[in-house]
Formats: structure tokens, C-alpha cells, sequence
């Protein structure tokens, strides 16, 4: 098998609250191969939430180890941690978190302001993205302009905008519609299969159903961990109304 | 991030909340303007005083007869004559601190050209009173020793005088202008002058030789100066040696005890221009303590609302965290959106103190001086306060921590 792309090895994560500590995760391991599609579900309160932080080099492990393509994480700086954040990972969030009053090409380029690329060549991979994503004709749109849905296609856009190794996606379907919600998760899958790890943290098995793995967290640790055949989802990009 | 780039992302974020960029920095605009425009037409006021001080000449010192005294009531200066031709010959000849020294006697008179007259002072006087002046002739020439030796009738008139008896721009060199119904052969023309800081006309003037004043104008005493000696002096702090020394040397020659008065008066017209560049000093430092106190509520404008927006944004903070802004890009945003907040702010300041100087100037028909320095110092004083007032809340919005603003509501 292949040099695993994510690798932790018994990460524990505690929050100090005054005399109280929080052990979000108690120790855990893991492999993640390039192009896995990987559903993190757990109860809230499980530990999901802190992993997506560690996983997208929000935050750094108590104890314990967190390989990324080789690299071990907490040795770095906070500058060499957004550097990764920019250039290898790709973040999609539950509430979209777009700029508002800002036209989706611009959301889309905002990672590229900070890794400096070019004028122009921002635009244009910025346009490419968005074209990727379906929305090649909502370029100048605001997002109080778009649907749930399009705007969570710009979010996406923006996080594929640098070329990332690892798209990770916190609750992405949580504030849309069960049809929509599928709309995202083929575009999910669609990334995959070009060979971007996708990982998805969600409490709806609904959703993890269309993952090829399943790792289910309780009390901050991982409770199983299972590969099944992913459920389809179906594109109907395009037949959404128009807001 | 490049520093264009900061820029122009500053710029949306303040275009965002036009009315609150706007009202954020005018603080700093009302600061600016008013130091911009008080500083406009305080120099243009010390630069015209300063301008007629210089006119009068600014080494020269007035020597006045002293002032007479009968039955208790004491004359006005100059009442009781007591300088002598010999004081003047001493003056000019003994004291190293005078380069020059001119007797001026005046009469008031009425002078005629051919086609219309004037009343106008005639003064008595010598070549040297020009160099004291430091007063060129435009036209013609100076009449020289030897006309005042020979008490010759020759006259050097100034530029009223020529306009009210030969027209503007006339030159009247070799004709005769009558004084007292006495012809007198203008010679030369003096250069234009101007004003006295209060509001005399120097060039309202007739300058003959003493000698013939004496002779055919008003007689006077014989002995005594009926008039006054006007004294220029050299080097530095020339006027207060030369002060010191003409005080000295006459009540040496009037053989005054140490406890008499003086029986003469010196003027020193330079210490009215130091009062008054004095005066000028004390509003200069007040005018920049307005400046400082109002820099400094504009910048804690400036500050608190740059406070008020980190807050605002958190969750774009956030956003920009997590898609690769590092702590550095982070502050040097909001430094940039205070910085250009001020100014912006700054500039718009100096604009508006420009036309209220201006304004003012031509209203009330002031003279405005726009001094580059003054500009530069107010712009970069407000770039100053941006930085400074915009420094802490650029700080606490790249301290954030990148999970707790993503999930800030």
C-alpha cells in the first residue's frame, strides 16, 4: 500500500477550562490514503469536531503525532501551518462562510491573494473553479444573491482554487436541502475520483452513506471503522431554481 | 500578500461602510484642516509684516532729540533739541558698531509740477539715508555730497509723488519740481517701497540735500538736528551694539551725570519686529497643540472603531485564517485600513484647509501662504496617528484564534 497521505498516531487533544480538562480525543490512530472518501461521524461532543481541526491544521495535538504527507505537524509554525492550509488543504464549512458583499470570483480567489499568484492568473483559475464547480455563468453574483446551494458550490470552488490534496468538509450539507445536499456530495465524489482526499465530518448516516469509509467517534475515540461501497449520488446541478 | 494588494482589500473593506469610513476619519480631516488653514494665513500675515519690516530696514536704529520740559508738563520726544551736527559727525566717525548715519529733517509741504501739486513730506537729508534705508533709486541717480556740500537744488522724489505729479510710470528725471514755489531738478526716482506696518506711505516723499533744506525750506537751528538721525549698523547684533554705543557716545558729548536721563531717544524698529515674530511663535505652538489634541481624538476614533470592526469580522478573519492568511497578513490589513483611514483622512484635511484658507483670504483680503512642509508634516502626522491608534486592534485581530472565529456568531 501506498506512503498513507494522513497519518496520526495516538493523538490526544485537552482543553484546559480553569480546573477543568476537556479530553476531546483520547488517543487516536489512523491512515488515510490519497483519494480516500472518508465520512467522520460521531454524536456531538464525540471528538469530530477537534479531528477536522487537527486534520486541517487549525489547531496542534496535545500529545501524540500528526503526519501530513510525511511531515510531522507540530513542529511547524504557525506561517508553515497556514502555508499548508493554503496550499494543501482545501476547507469547506457548514455555514459556507463566504465574504459577504463580495462577488463569487473574488471568494473563490481569496486563497490565492495569500500564496501570491498573479493578477491575472488568479482570475482565471478562479474562473476555472467556478466552472468546475457549475457556476461559470454566477461569476459576479454576491452571495446574498445565491442559493444555499450555490453559495456552498463557491465555498467549494474556493477550496479546490489552489489544487489542495485534502478537501475537508465540516457538516457541508447541514444547511441545505436533502436534494441539494446530494447535488454536493456527487461533486464530492466527482473530486475524489480525480484523487483529492475528501473528508467529511457529519451526524446524518445519510450522508456518510455515500463515503467509501465510515470512521464513527465516541468520548474521543474511534469506535469503528468501516469501508463500504459508496451510495451514488446523482448530479442534478442546474434544475435548481433560481433565488 | 503584496502591499498593492493589502491596499486595494483595505480600500473595499472601508468602501464597505462608506458613511462610517467617512465619519471615522473626520477626526483627523477637521485636525488637519484647521492647522492647514490657521498655519496658511498666520504665515501669510508674518510673512507681510515681515515683508515691511524688512522694508524699513532691519539694522536700523532712530535717533530722536530728547523732550523738553516747563512747569512739570514734559514735552513730546523730540521736543527739545539736543542733538548737534558734531553728535552726528561723532557717530558716524567714532563708533565701530554704525556702518552709516544720515540726519533727516522733514517738513510737511505742498510741490508742484508743471500741470498739478501735492502736499507731500519733504525731507532733509544725505546720501547715506539711502544705504541706511537700503533703499535703490529706480530711476535716474542719487544726488551725491556734493550737492548737499554745495547746498544745491535737487530733489529725489518717491513713486506717489511721481504718480500724483506726473502720471503713473512717468519719469520725471531733469524736470523741475517746485517745493515752496523753490524749483528743484529731480535727479532721481526712488524705487517703490511701500507701506510701514502702520499703514504710512514711504513713498509719499521729496528727499533733498540737508544742507539746501536748511536753506530754503525751514530754517531750524543752527547747531542742533531739528529733525532726527537715522543710524544702520554692522554685523551681528549690530543693532544692540550700535544702541549701546550712539547711548554711550552722546550722553558722553551731552556730559550727562550717571544719574541724568537721557536728553535723547533711541528707537530700535527690529524689537517691534521680534515682538512680533514673538507673537507669531506663541500662536505657531498653539496651533500645534490643536493639532496634537485633535490628531489624538481623531485617532482614538480611528481606534475604536477599527476595534469595532475586528469584532465585526471576526468570522472573515476566521475565513482568511483558514484559507492560508498568515498572523503578518492579518494585521498588516487592518493597519493598512487604519493607515489609509488617516491619510485619506489627512489628505481631504489638507484640502479642505487649503480652501477655507483661501476662502478666508479672499473675503476678508488676508494673505494666505501654503507652505509644502506644513502639508507634509500634517499628512504624515496622520499617517503617524493611523499607525499608532491602528496598531492594537490590528494586533487583536492576528492573535485571534482561527477555530474560535469560525465559530463566532
Amino acid at each position: 500500500m501506498a506512503e498513507p497521505l494522513v497519518r496520526l498516531e495516538a493523538v490526544t487533544k485537552i482543553y484546559r477550562m480553569g480546573d477543568v480538562e476537556l479530553r476531546a480525543l483520547a488517543g487516536v490512530s489512523l491512515d488515510l490514503q490519497p483519494g480516500d472518501f472518508t465520512a467522520i461521524m460521531g454524536a456531538s461532543g464525540s471528538g469530530k469536531s477537534t479531528m477536522m481541526n487537527l486534520l486541517g491544521c487549525l489547531d496542534r495535538p496535545t500529545a501524540g503525532r500528526y503526519l501530513l504527507g510525511g511531515q510531522d505537524i507540530s513542529s511547524l509554525s504557525n506561517d508553515e501551518l497556514a502555508r499548508l492550509r493554503n496550499q494543501t488543504l482545501g476547507f469547506v464549512f457548514q455555514n459556507f462562510n463566504l465574504l459577504s458583499r463580495t462577488s463569487a470570483l473574488e471568494n473563490v480567489e481569496l486563497p490565492l491573494l495569500y500564496s501570491n499568484v498573479p493578477a491575472a492568473e488568479r482570475r482565471a483559475r478562479a474562473r476555472e473553479s467556478l466552472e468546475r464547480v457549475g457556476l461559470g455563468d454566477r461569476l459576479d453574483h454576491h452571495p446574498n444573491q445565491m442559493s444555499g446551494g450555490q453559495q456552498q458550490r463557491v465555498a467549494i470552488a474556493r477550496a479546490l482554487v489552489n489544487r489542495p490534496r485534502i478537501l475537508l468538509a465540516d457538516e457541508p450539507t447541514g444547511n441545505l436541502d436533502s436534494r441539494t445536499s446530494e447535488d454536493v456530495m456527487a461533486l464530492f465524489q466527482a473530486l475524489g475520483q480525480t484523487g483529492i482526499t475528501v473528508i467529511i465530518v457529519t451526524h446524518e448516516p445519510d450522508i456518510a452513506a455515500y463515503a467509501a469509509r465510515v470512521i464513527t467517534m465516541r468520548d474521543g475515540l474511534v469506535r469503528s471503522d468501516v469501508r463500504q461501497a459508496p451510495r451514488a449520488a446523482t448530479a442534478q446541478a442546474g434544475q435548481e431554481g433560481h433565488p | 500578500m503584496s502591499w498593492l494588494m493589502t491596499l486595494r482589500v483595505a480600500l473595499r473593506a472601508l468602501g464597505r461602510n462608506k458613511l462610517r469610513s467617512f465619519l471615522t476619519g473626520l477626526g483627523v480631516v477637521i485636525g488637519v484642516a484647521a492647522v492647514i488653514a490657521m498655519v496658511a494665513i498666520g504665515d501669510g500675515a508674518k510673512a507681510r509684516v515681515e515683508q515691511t519690516f524688512a522694508s524699513i530696514g532691519s539694522n536700523m536704529l532712530i535717533v530722536l532729540n530728547g523732550s523738553s520740559q516747563g512747569g512739570g508738563a514734559m514735552g513730546g520726544a523730540g521736543s527739545l533739541p539736543s542733538l548737534t551736527w558734531d553728535d552726528l559727525r561723532a557717530i558716524q566717525t567714532e563708533l565701530s558698531a554704525v556702518r552709516e548715519a544720515a540726519p533727516v529733517l522733514r517738513a510737511g509741504s505742498q510741490v508742484m509740477s508743471e500741470d498739478s501739486n501735492w502736499n507731500t513730506s519733504i525731507q532733509g537729508t544725505t546720501p547715506d539715508f539711502l544705504r541706511v534705508r537700503s533703499w535703490p533709486v529706480a530711476l535716474g541717480a542719487e544726488f551725491t555730497q556734493t550737492d548737499v556740500d554745495g547746498g544745491m537744488k535737487v530733489a529725489m522724489v518717491g513713486q506717489t509723488v511721481v504718480d500724483k505729479l506726473y502720471g503713473p510710470n512717468a519719469n520725471p528725471v531733469g524736470q523741475v519740481v517746485r517745493v515752496k514755489n523753490i524749483p528743484f531738478v529731480i535727479v532721481g526716482v526712488l524705487a517703490k517701497k511701500g507701506q510701514s506696518p502702520f499703514g504710512q506711505d514711504f513713498d509719499d516723499v521729496v528727499l533733498v540735500p540737508v544742507s539746501t533744506f536748511q536753506q530754503k525750506i525751514s530754517g531750524g537751528l543752527k547747531n542742533f538736528i531739528a529733525g532726527q538721525i537715522v543710524v544702520s549698523s554692522r554685523g551681528e547684533d549690530g543693532n544692540a551694539r550700535a544702541q549701546q554705543q550712539v547711548r554711550g557716545l552722546l550722553r558722553d558729548r551731552h556730559r550727562l551725570s550717571l544719574d541724568a536721563d537721557d536728553d535723547f531717544q533711541i528707537r530700535n524698529p527690529s524689537e517691534i519686529a521680534s515682538a512680533q515674530q514673538e507673537g507669531t511663535r506663541t500662536l505657531t505652538t498653539l496651533l500645534m497643540v490643536i493639532a496634537a489634541v485633535s490628531l489624538l481624538v481623531g485617532g482614538i476614533g480611528i481606534m475604536n472603531i477599527m476595534l469595532v470592526s475586528v469584532t465585526e469580522r471576526t468570522r472573515e478573519i476566521g475565513v482568511r485564517m483558514a484559507v492560508g492568511a498568515r498572523a503578518r497578513d492579518i494585521q498588516l490589513q487592518f493597519l493598512v485600513e487604519a493607515l489609509a483611514l488617516s491619510v485619506s483622512g489627512g489628505l481631504i484635511g489638507v484640502a479642505t484647509g487649503l480652501g477655507i484658507a483661501g476662502w478666508l483670504a479672499s473675503a476678508f483680503g488676508w494673505s494666505m501662504l501654503i507652505r509644502p512642509d506644513v502639508i507634509l508634516i500634517a499628512v504624515g502626522f496622520s499617517g503617524l496617528v493611523g499607525v499608532g491608534f491602528g496598531f492594537y486592534p490590528a494586533l487583536k485581530a492576528s492573535r485571534l484564534d482561527p477555530i474560535t472565529a469560525l465559530r463566532f456568531e
